[in-house]
């Protein structure tokens, strides 16, 4: 039997995957072929890719159309032949065989609803070492692997775990965060659509770690394909009794639900996300009490992000040391890097940390799309630094990007070309925080609809020094009264757009 | 609500009946049968999760999700968000004004209505759109409208 791969992943299905599905089947006619949707392999500007299995490997045809479907057929595709579109063996793609691939692993390469391919692939190997482990060396192993939150805070994952495991309750909760609200970032959802049995692995694991015998995952309501493949994929989870009462068979019971947020940026704040998991307007909570002793309905609770729990299975099945391997200083593992915005080749690159942002947007990305040259580049999403040309040299990490001025968060990265006006990002910047505060406390509530009057009047140069002082002011006041990230990180677009670029805001030189 | 009756609606949130966290899903189950949330189902949410009606009312303006009048038969929601900025989104939506549609307002036209989103986690293929669910990558006035007149018949 001949098999032919589509992916179903989103971003192929806004290229026509779908389309190219069907017109693949309608043509096979008595032949021994089957089509098997997968995820994306992560190189999105040749989607859809459709693949083909051949005794070599797995050759793979690029961009292709409804239209050239037949063609494909006549230049017998099936075999692996040559057509304009082949790119030969997926897997030795430039793009690909430099990254190091651990929780994408799996992702553009399994039928991602098929537990026999989830095992057959590594898969369930970390949950089985899981359950002959005390709870105690199961997070121990977290901690050793030097797994850091991936969702922006970089919190050490072990310390949160071992929080939530001392504390006493009759109830915890395992929290996943798949509200991937940030622009230019896409690794939860592509791995929700194309490998959902990697995160619940890690997510069962996590319960039986800390005691928690209920899991949520949150996902954004703006990834309706995601939630319908994770809610198919928890029904074969359940089927195979790798959730209910006795996870395969053990005497741990882990369930779990997706619930969908409704269209709130700021729910994809650890606090807010809880309140909206109960029902409530996603108002953030002020902490202490952190999550881990006082989360969910008042419970202890893991809170971790899809590409945190992810990275658990791996950990487990081949040790923390091998994770621990990887790595830059105390950024320690891979990275899934996510190339956006005005870049000719995006998609998905996972390394270890440590690997430059040149060679992200330059080797890997290719440069921009539209050919120009780049001018700047946003890290972390809306509340990420803006970085230009001289940060091309700095290696990727917590405190590596920080120390440069900018954030890692979700690893997104947007690039922009030489036609992009600065001072319009940084409004926006502030914009988006108007429109997305929860409007809990004042900074943010109030201090990002001054940041929008206070930039435009700077750039129509009225009391330019006078009002630039002003901006730096409200900077620093949203910086260091907001109640959480939303209204503190907002300033790190706008400071940053202004020091790099301040002629974009119409600032003579002279002017401070 | 007009094909609907309070009581198919109560029994339709029916497992929810007394249980104060379940608001916001019972809102969203409203919407998912109606197509939007009439004020009346409001107090029937309150009744049903046992909470005051101001309690609904927060949750339901506090999520952009919620509408309070009945959709179009398409709607199409076009990414406004950094990454779609980058790859030219902004002469996309003056493109989509001139043929009469402002994604800021939520215009609706023929049975298609256009609204702005911040991202659709489709950031490496913007500009970015869905139109009814449906993703549509490096979109353009044409493929939008294309879509949106086949989601609309």
């Amino acid at each position: 039997m001949i098999k032919v791969f589509v992916p179903l992943d989103s971003a192929a299905l806004s290229m026509g995957a779908d389309e190219v599905a069907t017109a693949i089947s309608e043509r096979i006619g008595s032949q021994d072929v089957t089509v098997i949707r997968t995820g994306s392999r992560g190189m999105l500007w040749l989607e859809p890719l459709v693949e083909v299995e051949t005794a070599a490997g797995r050759i793979g045809y690029a961009n292709v159309s409804v239209d050239m479907v037949p063609e494909l057929f006549v230049s017998d595709f099936l075999s692996g032949a040559d057509h304009k579109s082949k790119i030969g063996l997926v897997q030795d793609h430039e793009f690909l065989k430099s990254q190091n691939r651990i929780t994408f692993s799996r992702v553009g390469i399994i039928d991602p609803l098929s537990i026999a391919d989830y095992e057959s692939h590594g898969g369930l190997a970390g949950l089985r070492k899981a359950l002959t482990m005390s709870a105690t060396s199961i997070v121990e192993q977290v901690t050793e692997s030097g797994l850091r939150g991936r969702g922006g805070a970089g919190f050490p994952a072990g310390i949160k775990w071992q929080t939530v495991l001392n504390t006493e309750s009759d109830q915890k909760y395992i929290c996943c965060n798949a509200d991937e609200g940030d622009s230019g970032t896409f690794a939860d959802r592509m791995l929700m659509e194309g490998d959902p049995f990697t995160l619940i692995e890690g997510m069962i694991i996590a319960g039986i770690a800390v005691g928690a015998t209920k899991g949520l995952i949150y996902v954004r309501s703006e990834y309706p394909h995601a939630i319908d493949i994770l809610n198919r994929a928890i029904a074969v989870a359940k089927e195979h009794k790798l959730l209910g009462e006795s996870v395969l068979g053990s005497a741990f019971e882990f369930e779990l639900e997706v619930r969908v947020g409704a269209g709130s940026y700021v729910c994809g704040e650890e606090t807010a996300m809880l309140e909206s998991l109960e029902g409530k307007r996603g108002m953030v909570r002020a902490k202490p009490p952190i999550p881990a002793l006082v989360g969910l309905f008042g419970k202890p609770t893991v809170i971790n992000n899809v590409m945190t729990l992810s990275a658990v299975p791996m950990i487990l099945a081949d040790g923390a040391a091998a994770y621990q391997a990887l790595g830059d200083e105390r950024s320690r593992g891979t990275q899934v890097f996510q190339l956006a915005g005005n870049i000719k080749q995006g998609g998905i690159v996972e390394v270890a940390f440590g690997v430059t942002l040149g060679e992200l947007i330059d080797t890997y990305g290719g440069g921009t799309l539209t050919g120009r040259p780049v001018k700047t580049v946003q890290i972390g999403g809306p509340l990420g630094a803006y970085l230009g040309k001289d940060s091309w040299t700095v290696a990727m990490g917590y405190e590596s990007l920080a120390q440069a001025g900018g954030m890692l968060g979700h690893g997104g990265i947007v690039v922009f070309d030489d036609t992009v006006n600065m001072a319009k990002q940084a409004r926006f910047a502030m914009e988006f925080c108007a429109e997305e505060s929860c409007g809990k406390c004042t900074p943010c509530r109030i201090g990002s609809t001054r940041g929008v009057e206070v930039i435009d009047r700077i750039v129509a140069g009225e009391e330019q020094s006078k009002n630039l002082e002003l901006l730096e002011d409200l900077c620093e006041v949203m910086a260091d009264g907001s109640l959480c990230a939303m209204g503190g990180l907002t300033p790190l677009p706008v400071r940053s757009a202004l020091k790099l670029f301040p002629a974009d805001f119409g600032i003579k030189s002279g002017v401070k | 609500m007009s094909n609907y009756s309070e009581e198919s609606i109560l029994n339709y949130l029916g497992p929810y009946k007394g249980d104060a966290s379940a608001v916001l899903r019972s809102l969203q189950l409203v919407q998912e049968l109606l197509g939007y949330v009439p004020d009346s189902a409001l107090d029937l949410v309150a009744k049903n999760c046992n909470v005051s009606r101001a309690e609904v009312y927060g949750v339901f303006t506090f999520y952009s999700d919620f509408r309070s009048t009945a959709p179009a038969k398409a709607v199409v929601k076009v990414c406004v968000a950094e990454a779609c900025q980058a790859s030219g989104c902004a002469s996309l939506i003056s493109e989509l004004h001139d043929k009469g549609y402002d994604i800021h307002k939520g215009t609706v036209k023929a049975d298609i209505q256009m609204e702005q989103t911040f991202c659709l986690g489709n950031c490496a293929l913007g500009p970015a759109a869905m139109v009814n669910g449906k993703p549509i990558g490096r979109a353009t006035s044409a493929s939008i409208l294309a879509a949106a007149k086949v989601a609309a018949k």
